[in-house]
């Protein structure tokens, strides 16, 4: 099979390979890049762990050839925390309420919660509830991430920062 | 699992991908947002030899108003459809369908056409295109063509259009003010593909239903339109219409209604059934609210 040329940017580093086609962008990640921070449950779209974000947008990275990334801007959990280690906002609302357990399914969630709350700066609790649908826990129990999420909204909902 | 082999072509233009497919025949498939096509490949449910990745087009994205249409490029995402004050105020209906799509990392890259062309009977936009008289504008290498929805969806993932063919855009018609839409669903997790839904448009004149429109979701091989309700109610003046009696006649000459583990055939009706009830008070007070 023919190998494709794909240029793109992961946590700010440029990043230039030949794929097959059939390459997923996580295994790309994983498996090219070596960021394995980005995990594989369902490898169909289900489970939510290969979260990424793609120019700003999460989408799940099983669900996209790398060859469809090219010229992109990517994201992976290794790129939320800032440079000097400091957890983001949403890394450190998951450490301190408690929203995980395994890990498994933690870089799906913080990476989701990241763009979530990117776009919706000041959640009510049905539109939290609603984004963390996307995602698949298995041993923490939601309750905790969504304290987690509810912690790192900047603001209250209808309230004042 | 991982997809089997194939080879990738990125076109530019609508005449580009056209031609490629043109070529290639039915080796080939076109890749819109991918959130349907590659977990089926992935699990083997499918093969092609070529994939046709639309996603470069700038022509098949964008949402325009054309005449007393509205029309949306086959490309724009299903993310873009729900934020667009555009198809807030002018095809509500195809808005408020956009939410029970999959998650939003999900919408973020699955399209309008992606989905419409996949025709599952249980999604969203296939019944709302079939509800509303929507026409898709298909476009080969021999020119250009419109498919009304009602002869679009021919069967399970199966529609009209040639394997040649990309789906470029659908113009969906514009009601009145006098008009209210709703979409209900009953999913057992949110997110997932519904036992069974309905989408439902309906227009006044004064308190007369002047037209109806009932789609349903994931009752049939295909979208569908309940033909026996929408009749039954055409002309009557509201206040003598009960919801629950629509319900139930929307659910009369169903064929080939899913019967499987996640639900008999008799349980989805039911549940159609109240789905179209449900959807039909909020359309009605939606309507006499403009």
């Amino acid at each position: 099979m023919t190998e494709i040329p794909v240029q793109l940017t992961v946590n700010g580093q440029h990043r230039s390979a030949t794929v097959e086609a059939r390459v997923t962008l996580a295994d790309f990640l994983r498996e090219r890049c070596r960021l394995t921070g980005t995990h594989l449950g369902c490898e169909h779209g289900v489970c939510g762990a290969c979260t990424v974000l793609v120019d700003g947008a999460a989408v799940r990275s099983c669900l996209m050839l790398a060859v469809q990334a090219d010229g992109a801007d990517v994201t992976t959990i290794e790129g939320i925390a800032s440079p000097d280690g400091d957890l983001s906002a949403v890394q450190a609302a998951f450490r301190d309420c408690h929203g995980l357990q395994c890990g498994f399914c933690t870089p799906g969630f913080v990476v989701s919660m990241t763009a979530f709350l990117h776009d919706h700066p000041s959640p009510t609790d049905e539109e939290v509830r609603e984004a963390l649908s996307g995602t698949l826990c298995r041993c923490t129990g939601y309750q905790g991430i969504f304290r987690a999420v509810r912690q790192a909204a900047p603001f209250d909902h209808g309230g004042e920062p | 699992m991982k997809a089997a082999p194939f080879e990738y072509h990125a076109p530019d233009t609508v005449a580009d991908a056209a031609h490629v497919l043109a070529e290639l025949g039915d080796s080939a498939k076109v890749l819109a947002g991918g959130q349907s096509l590659i977990p089926m490949l992935a699990l083997r449910l499918t093969v092609f030899d070529h994939l046709v990745d639309v996603g470069r087009i700038a022509e098949l994205r964008g949402i325009e108003r054309r005449g007393d249409a509205l029309w949306v490029g086959g490309g724009t995402t299903q993310a873009l459809v729900g934020a667009s004050a555009d198809v807030a105020s002018t095809v509500p209906l195809l808005m408020k369908a956009t939410p029970f799509i999959g998650h939003f990392q999900i919408r973020n890259r699955g399209t309008l056409g992606g989905s419409i062309a996949h025709a599952d009977p249980a999604a969203e936009y296939p019944a709302v295109a079939v509800a509303l008289d929507a026409d898709m504008e298909v476009a080969s290498s021999k020119g250009r063509r419109t498919i009304a929805a009602g002869d679009f969806f021919d069967g399970f993932w199966t529609s009209s259009m040639e394997p040649d063919e990309v789906l470029v855009g659908v113009s969906f018609p514009i009601w009145s003010e006098r008009s209210g839409f709703a979409v209900e669903e009953f999913a057992r997790r949110h997110g997932d593909f519904a036992i069974a839904g309905a989408a439902v448009g309906v227009e006044l004149d004064d308190h007369r239903v002047r037209r109806c429109a009932i789609g349903l979701i994931g009752l049939g091989s295909t979208p569908v339109r309940a033909e026996t309700a929408e009749a039954e109610v055409a002309g009557r003046p509201v206040a003598d219409v009960e919801a629950d009696v629509v319900g139930r006649l929307a659910m009369v000459g169903l064929e080939s209604v899913p019967d499987d583990l996640h639900g008999s055939a008799e349980f989805r009706t039911r549940v159609g059934a109240a789905m179209v009830a449900r959807a039909w008070r909020t359309a009605i007070a939606e309507a006499l609210d403009d």
